[in-house]
């Protein structure tokens, strides 16, 4: 044990504000909460259509308010900035070797936000 | 020589899995339940559409591989968010994120039986 152990100057709660490479990463991470309470709401919204017409129109008239409105939009934020952040480090996740060369992360990339736009023209066209 | 065992690769694996899913469809359910909000309910939020969709196997299938994934996905990646805030409980906090990811896993199968 030596007689001066260093000790990291960093603050464990707040320690994110520091730089904005760690905001960044902590924005990501924090995109969980809205992705679970909206999870929540599918669940809820579930139980309500099991419980039949009456309890699943109730339901939508709760939704139908500011703070219906609100949550969504939170919602929104959270989760387009998870699917972001998600898809961009895919080279890093998921680095594809075609022979001696790594296909370029560009291209990784690009395919996924090309698959997700299919997917939500399909499911805003099946949908609307 | 014995190699440490680690649970990582079971919680890792629905992690990885439903940060993929939910990336891909979560924004676009948002907009039809923002739609709903806004007074517009989308032809597959009706109560006969959606009741319909719940009803078949495959659909059944698909709202619960996307509850499923998108509630442990969460429920991991809190675990390790509520680390990086200073809290430093794992145990407790491990404990209780499953606890709700089950929870949900449970209420979601016996919603979706009982639509039939």
């Amino acid at each position: 044990m030596s007689r001066k152990p260093y000790i990291r100057e960093m603050s464990k709660t707040n320690w994110f504000f520091s730089q904005p490479r760690y905001t960044r990463y902590m924005a990501r991470e924090v995109t969980c909460i809205f992705i679970l309470a909206y999870t929540i709401l599918l669940i809820f919204a579930l139980k309500n259509l099991a419980d039949g017409p009456e309890a699943y129109a109730g339901f939508l008239e709760a939704l139908n308010s500011p703070l219906g409105i609100l949550f969504n939009l939170a919602a929104l934020v959270g989760a387009v900035y998870h699917s972001t952040s998600w898809f961009n480090v895919t080279p890093q996740a998921m680095p594809i070797q075609r022979g001696e060369e790594f296909v370029p992360g560009s291209i990784i990339v690009g395919a996924h936000y090309g698959g997700w736009a299919l997917i939500s023209l399909i499911v805003l066209f099946l949908g609307v | 020589m014995t190699v440490a065992k680690s649970n990582k690769p079971i919680v890792w694996g629905p992690f990885a899995a439903g940060g993929t899913i939910t990336a891909f469809v979560t924004p676009v359910l948002v907009l039809l339940t923002l739609f709903a909000a806004m007074g517009f309910v989308p032809s597959l939020l009706t109560y006969e559409n959606l009741h319909a969709f719940a009803a078949n196997w495959l659909g059944k299938l698909v709202i619960f591989g996307i509850i499923l994934l998108s509630l442990w996905h969460a429920a991991h990646r809190l675990r390790v968010t509520l680390h990086d805030f200073g809290i430093r409980a794992d145990t407790w906090v491990a404990i209780a994120v499953y606890f709700i990811a089950s929870l949900g896993t449970i209420a979601t199968l016996f919603y979706l039986l009982r639509i039939s």
